[in-house]
């Protein structure tokens, strides 16, 4: 936008320290896709409502629309990009695949990252508790049911029983 | 546009004094979508959420919570409400709880902010600083309209404090999902069984948070009756009762996420709701 002025901004992103100029109006999720190369986090809505840009900030799933880059100096973000490794795939990304859980796919990083934090901080989660934890997640194709069904899944894959 | 992140309350008092059209920002959950949308550019923002004066939780006979408190951390942590807790539940999705804060449902001052409802019926008192010193206003004095309150433009909410009121509160609102919703209407009741006191705020239903004095008087005379330190649930017409003097408390009006006629019937069957629930509650 013009009349902004452009500020240095330092960031660990995925485990790497990245420096950029951004301008002061941007939120994290431009930046990650347009400055930093990181176009896994999806732009929809740009309001909260819809997930698909949630990111790990300082560990807390947070929506990067809703995070102003200049004010983020310094902090670790962690975007669906450090999950898997070259060709492989994280146990959550597995799942989804296996269970059938992606249909257009513009959804799906979002519900990745979200899933991600949850069997984190909860490695068996009840149903009720996945529904709660993807309620900021919009998918317009799949329905749901399959995505449900990949959390278990990764929930069984990544704790084994 | 110039960005300022605030190391500690000192230099955001300072930056607002020097500057009172700055515009402060917490979790973003506001303001981000203003600015995204090129609705609104501020000309200097001050970033606040890395305060740490602003984070804490403290309980020594009262409660005191930080403004910069997260939705999550109400969810998790003891502020001796049960009608806070049920209200942070509600509001948007992990994500939007993990950013959204208590002082910026305070400061926005929407009548659809979910904990605003909870402190009203909780009769909280709302904290202010500037570098002209601190000053404490009381949460029914502190909404002049909708997202109008008394903060002069050099103030920062620094908190909100409440005398813990047991357990026989809660807190109720009806929108299309049970995530992600703006509430169409709420209701936040307290009953303080120790101070023999009824609280009943209603949120989405005016122009600010509206208390329902007629409903509470009633209320109380019910639990004069029945006793204050008993568990008693209120007969069935007692509720129903309750809940016409709540919806008749609302000056609500038709809009995008509802008509008034419509928020005045959820409010009556909230209202019975929810003097039965507290009524068996400690």
């Amino acid at each position: 936008m013009s009349g902004d002025a452009l500020t240095a901004l330092r960031l660990r992103v995925n485990g790497v320290e990245r420096q950029t100029a951004v301008p002061d109006h941007e939120s994290l999720l431009t930046t990650l896709r347009e400055r930093l190369g990181l176009p896994g986090s999806k732009n929809a809505c740009e309001q909260g409502e819809c997930g698909s840009c949630s990111v790990l900030l300082d560990g807390e799933l947070v929506c990067s629309c809703l995070v102003l880059s200049a004010a983020a100096q310094d902090r670790e973000v962690v975007t669906v990009e450090a999950l898997g490794e070259g060709d492989t795939l994280h146990p959550v990304q597995r799942a989804f695949v296996d269970a059938g859980a992606v249909q257009c796919g513009f959804c799906t990083p979002g519900l990745i990252v979200s899933a991600y934090a949850l069997l984190r901080a909860n490695p068996e989660p009840s149903q009720l508790e996945v529904r709660e934890a993807l309620s900021g997640n919009l998918c317009r194709c799949t329905g749901y049911g399959k995505i449900l069904e990949a959390v278990q899944r990764a929930s069984r894959e990544m704790y084994r029983r | 546009m110039s960005v300022k992140v605030a190391r500690d309350l000192e230099d955001a008092l300072g930056a607002l004094a020097a500057d009172p059209e700055t515009v402060l920002l917490a979790g973003g959950t506001d303001l981000m979508v203003e600015i995204n949308f090129g609705r609104h550019r501020p000309a200097s923002i001050v970033a606040i959420d890395q305060v740490d004066e602003l984070r804490g939780i403290e309980r020594n006979g009262h409660v005191r919570v930080g403004a910069g408190v997260t939705y999550t951390r109400l969810l998790a942590e003891d502020t001796a409400s049960r009608a806070m807790r049920e209200a942070s539940r509600t509001v948007g999705s992990p994500q939007i709880r993990n950013a959204g804060t208590i002082g910026g449902n305070i400061a926005t001052s929407s009548p659809a902010g979910d904990a605003l409802p909870v402190l009203a019926a909780l009769d909280a008192t709302i904290v202010v600083r500037s570098v002209r010193g601190e000053r404490r206003v009381p949460f029914a004095e502190w909404m002049t309209g909708p997202k109008r309150n008394v903060r002069a433009p050099d103030e920062v909410v620094v908190a909100a404090e409440w005398e813990p009121a047991g357990g026989a509160q809660t807190f109720m609102k009806v929108g299309t999902r049970n995530a992600m919703v703006i509430a169409v209407a709420s209701l936040a009741l307290v009953v303080d069984r120790a101070r023999a006191r009824v609280g009943v705020a209603l949120g989405s239903c005016g122009p600010t948070i509206l208390r329902a004095r007629e409903a509470e008087a009633f209320a109380q005379g019910i639990f004069e009756e029945l006793g204050w330190d008993r568990r008693t649930r209120p007969d069935e017409s007692a509720c129903r009762t309750f809940g016409t003097l709540v919806a008749g408390a609302a000056r609500p009006i038709d809009d995008v996420r509802g008509t008034a006629a419509y928020r005045r019937h959820v409010l009556a069957v909230m209202g019975a709701r929810a003097l039965a629930r507290v009524g068996g509650l400690e």
